[in-house]
């Protein structure tokens, strides 16, 4: 103890440093996050909206905006919408993505071409989400490439209008969100597996384990703190799922706005300059995420017991 | 002991098959990422005529047209090209910058509200910003900085998920000692920061500039909301007005050289870059 | 109950308030000469393209300016789907009265579809006030004018064309199937939509589509209804609107049409041989300016496409120039407005290089019966006379300003029904959402 006391003298003197550190984050924060957060909570209760030229509000109504939110199923259809589409594009992308992982991962496989492939699947990641889905949308379009190839191999007699069906276009969006992911979770999960002392995995070798034993008992488990953190930043981008669906349907959400996920549905709202109705799904939106989001978390901590 | 050995000759026998498989399952998702990009290629070569009548998988001679309809069409795909490279720029360095800074302020510092500090980032970290676009596009409007690239890039300094990840990186990569020594040898805390603690982070940076970056180009909600104007616009709006009516007179020639326009160039960055991106980002998260 | 009373008297105090605040604003925004910059908000080319060719002291810089004498003219081209153009104009026009002279709009086009929203505003200037007579524009067809006419009776807007609508069809396939392609004949088979559904079942037979896609004939029974979308901020679905609905999901049930969206590349197909497509729906400027003449192996390259006049009269579109309140180039936008919409001569030269059908009787009348002119792409066909009948008929009286949303979310949302979807009843609940969400104070 005694000796500790200068010690932790001296610290103190550099604490305020911490302060000041965080000053930029703080200032910023406030400014461009938390103001606006107040400001969208406010909006959220009047009625203020622009038709045209016309200016209409703002006035107070108190719950109006809620209760007219609410007054329908919408908000929870495409609530979801999102979650059918995030689910669609999350399972095959952390299947796959393990799968790879786990190979690359992995001496005694000794893949060739690593390299190449990591390149290859980290690629889709990069590309302008926007531009990918209007590359999409005019590849699956009813004359597009897609549809004449597959006419070209006979698997298709005349074209199928892939935007038309509720599941084929909820699909796209799901395999789009897929390959734009899988690359970026495969690179992450297989520097986890690296992390692993490979003395583990000798021990384990020695005990006779299988390599689907060694997988699930020692590299899943192992692996927990940096799947839960890939769920999560996952469903967190999920919820926000907004420019291939939004471009890929023209903003539409199309076929009966079953491919509309909630911030479509924000967006409608704030571009045609309904202020006090976006302001409330906001604030239902601020609510879902962060409900879900300690969900998640809860889930996965429980687990870990 | 017996279990144990037929396991072992099992393996044995299966490694064969299972790096079979694995080349089979990997060749096919490097087809599922690259084919749409070939498709592309290919149609940016190909005249409207020749689109209308099918695909086919060799390129055609009409590169060079449609390259020379979409620089004299109307949309003004350069501007949106530097706007671009500017706003996810500016965006990855000041939010590597600042997100280390405020981890190293909760890493290095004991202070009373370290953590209140650490648990609301991570709180806040859950929270998306579009959620706040609203009042976001009210403030800016009313600071009239609607039409500039300030509320695209300044905000990028308060990024929870970059912190969060620069503060666990420090935990294995930044031991408070070398911090000690330098205060010993006399040096200030913020050059500290600069010379001492920056070049450690180096990797983490690299991984977080490029994820940023990524993000910040990619980003097509918020900056539709505030740039309007045709000299601002990035290159995601741009691309989504292609959906709109008028097609740029039904040149599917020029759509595709459009959509290559804003693909490619990445791409080849990419191949450039890639054996220090890929090992960035899996060296990152090794020590994360 | 009390309260909702309240709110919407103070609602409508507020509104009004606001309307005669506006009024007093932009009033004094009045226009002025000098400006070293022209800003122009369009959402397209074309009338770029007719001031580029036919403007006489015009220059072109590139795509988005241009120069006339020392003045630059900048064209502000935002595509008009789903509001963007309207919502970017009226963004503009709001701050019209704070912005510098150089970023004051001086010229802003509009359509048919929400001509009255922006003419029944004080941010359109009175032609009067530019200095346009009443006699400058005697020659110009009486429906361009009523459209951009505001509720007080003054004139906000002048055209330079007009948009009486015909069937457009294609030669080969009508000598195909019957056997001949004189518009006459072809008239007997489209004469009214009984006819045009046999007929369309007859072109099936043969392996044609008898349109693109059922948003072709979507204007052909929108002009022909017999109430405004918007009666009393309430949404009507006019008559004539589900005979549209009925007529458009047999045809797609039957396999001898699409539900492809205007001016996407799938409903662009039937402009080449290829697409296999009988008919268009469409006024001068959509031969012209859309049909794909200048691409290589377009059905219209070739000049293979004759007119007639369809089922029933129709107009579609149509852009009209309007002055922006506080343009500090009132002169020169006259000078524009003049040259384009009532300068004879020009009006002939834009027939003759556009074939657009121009906002002048005496040019079109000449021009109708002018036998050396002729049409390329309808295949050496002069199908002015056709227009002229045409635009006298033109029956505007339904108009309202929320045409453009209202018919845009129609379709939209009837094309779930169209593809099998959506029933009828869900399809018409997601029109009236889609049409309240982006007009709160409509209901249904």
């Amino acid at each position: 103890m005694k000796s500790a006391k200068p010690k932790r003298g001296k610290v103190v003197s550099y604490n305020k440093w911490g302060y000041i550190f965080l000053i930029p984050f703080v200032v910023v924060y406030l400014v461009f996050q938390l103001i606006p957060m107040v400001t969208t909570i406010y909006n959220s209760f009047f009625e203020n909206y622009r038709s045209g030229l016309i200016q209409v509000g703002p006035t107070f109504i108190g719950l109006d905006n809620f209760i007219k939110i609410f007054s329908n199923a919408d908000i929870w259809i495409y609530a979801k919408n999102t979650l059918i589409m995030w689910v669609l594009g999350f399972v095959p992308q952390i299947i796959v993505s393990l799968l790879l992982g786990s190979w690359f991962s992995n001496p005694s496989l000794r893949l060739k071409g690593q390299r190449f492939f990591k390149t290859v699947i980290y690629l889709p990641n990069l590309i302008m989400a926007s531009a990918f889905a209007m590359l999409f949308f005019t590849l699956f379009s009813d004359g597009g490439p897609i549809n004449s190839i597959l006419i070209q191999m006979g698997i298709l007699d005349t074209p199928f209008s892939f935007l038309s069906n509720v599941w084929s276009t909820r699909i796209l969006v799901a395999f789009m969100n897929f390959i734009m992911w899988f690359g970026n979770t495969t690179i992450l999960l297989m520097a986890g597996m690296m992390g692993i002392d490979t003395a583990l995995f000798e021990a384990a070798e020695v005990d006779g384990a299988t390599s689907t034993q060694v997988f699930f008992k020692i590299t899943l488990p192992l692996l927990r703190p940096i799947l839960v953190y890939v769920m999560i930043t996952s469903l967190i981008g999920g919820l926000q799922m907004f420019d291939v669906p939004q471009i890929l349907t023209n903003g539409t959400g199309d076929p009966v706005r079953s491919s509309m996920t909630l911030i479509m549905y924000l967006n409608k709202h704030l571009y045609s300059k309904n202020f006090g109705m976006a302001g409330a799904l906001s604030v239902i939106l601020f609510i879902i995420t962060g409900a879900l989001s300690l969900l998640v978390y809860n889930f996965s901590n429980k687990k870990e017991k | 002991m017996k279990t144990a050995e037929n396991h072992t000759i099992n393996k044995g026998l299966n490694i064969h098959a299972r790096r079979a498989i694995a080349y089979i399952v990997l060749v096919l998702v490097s087809f599922l990422c690259l084919f749409w990009f070939y498709v592309l290629f290919i149609n940016a070569t190909r005249s409207h005529g020749e689109l209308t009548r099918g695909f086919t998988p060799i390129p055609s001679t009409h590169f060079g047209d449609n390259w020379e309809s979409l620089m004299t069409g109307t949309l003004p795909v350069w501007n949106g090209l530097i706007n671009s490279l500017i706003v996810a720029g500016f965006s990855a360095l000041l939010c590597t910058y600042f997100s280390t800074m405020t981890a190293y302020a909760i890493h290095a510092y004991d202070f009373k509200l370290k953590k209140f500090m650490f648990t609301f980032i991570l709180a806040v970290m859950t929270i998306p910003t579009q959620v706040t676009a609203l009042g976001f596009v009210q403030l800016v409007s009313n600071m009239k900085l609607e039409d500039t690239f300030v509320p695209l890039i300044v905000p990028a300094i308060a990024a929870p998920v970059t912190f969060f990840y620069m503060k666990q990186y420090m935990e294995s990569a930044l031991p408070l000692s070398l911090v000690e020594t330098a205060r010993i040898d006399g040096s200030g805390e913020f050059h500290t920061f600069n010379a001492i603690v920056l070049p450690l982070m180096k990797p983490a940076i690299a991984v977080q500039a490029i994820f940023t970056f990524v993000q910040s180009w990619n980003n097509y909600f918020t900056p539709a909301l505030i740039l309007h104007e045709d000299k601002v616009k990035t290159l995601p709006i741009l691309i989504a007005q292609l959906r709109s009516a008028d097609w740029l007179k039904f040149d599917m020639g020029q759509v595709y050289m459009m959509i290559a326009f804003s693909i490619f160039p990445v791409i080849l960055v990419y191949l450039f870059l890639s054996k220090f991106i890929v090992q960035g980002v899996a060296l990152g998260s090794v020590k994360g | 109950m009390k309260k909702k009373v309240l709110s919407a008297l103070l609602v409508t105090a507020m509104v009004a308030s606001m309307l005669v605040g506006c009024g007093d604003k932009a009033a004094s925004g009045k226009a002025t000469d000098g400006g070293k910059v022209l800003n122009v908000y369009c959402w397209n080319d074309e009338f770029q393209r007719r001031v580029k060719d036919h403007y006489p002291d015009y220059q072109e810089v590139d795509a988005t300016t241009g120069k006339i004498g020392d003045v630059t003219v900048k064209w502000n081209i935002t595509a008009d789907q789903d509001n963007a153009y309207q919502n970017n104009l009226d963004a503009a026009l709001l701050k019209q009265k704070d912005a510098a002279a150089d970023d004051k709009i001086d010229i802003f086009l509009i359509e048919a579809d929400y001509a009255l929203k922006y003419v029944d505003t004080d941010y359109a200037l009175s032609v009067k006030d530019l200095g346009i007579t009443d006699e400058n524009l005697a020659n110009q067809y009486q429906y361009t004018k009523d459209i951009v006419t505001d509720s007080k009776g003054v004139l906000k807007g002048v055209s330079w064309q007009g948009c009486p609508g015909v069937l457009i069809y294609n030669r080969d396939i009508a000598k195909d199937v019957f056997g001949t392609d004189d518009p006459a004949e072809v008239q007997k088979k489209v004469a009214d939509w009984d006819t045009f559904k046999a007929t369309a079942a007859e072109l099936q037979a043969k392996g044609y589509y008898a349109m693109s896609s059922v948003n072709d004939s979507y204007r052909v029974y929108s002009n022909n209804v017999s109430t405004k979308w918007v009666v009393d901020n309430k949404i009507v679905i006019d008559e004539n609107l589900m005979k549209w609905v009925e007529d458009s999901k047999a045809m797609v049930d039957a396999g001898q049409t699409n539900t492809y969206e205007l001016w996407g590349d799938d409903w662009s197909k039937g402009f080449y041989p290829e697409g296999k497509v009988f008919c268009y729906f469409g006024p001068a400027w959509f031969v012209d300016f859309s049909m794909a003449a200048d691409k290589d192996g377009s059905i219209a390259n070739a000049g293979g496409w004759a007119a007639t006049e369809g089922p029933q009269g129709f107009f579609w579109g149509g852009t009209w120039v309007c002055a922006a309140s506080g343009t500090d180039n009132a002169a020169l936008v006259k000078d524009i407005m003049l040259k384009l919409t009532t300068d004879e001569a020009i009006m002939t030269d834009i027939v003759k290089a556009d074939n657009d059908f121009v906002n002048n009787k005496p040019a079109m009348n000449a021009m109708a019966a002018d036998t050396s002119y002729s049409s390329k792409v309808l295949g050496g066909q002069n199908p002015l006379a056709m227009y002229c009948a045409g635009a006298e008929k033109i029956d505007l009286s339904n108009l309202s300003k929320y045409d453009q949303a209202c018919n845009e979310e129609f379709q939209h949302a009837m094309k779930n029904y169209f593809d099998g979807n959506a029933t009828l009843d869900q399809a018409l609940d997601l029109f009236y959402k889609a049409v309240e969400e982006k007009h709160p104070e409509l209901s249904h």
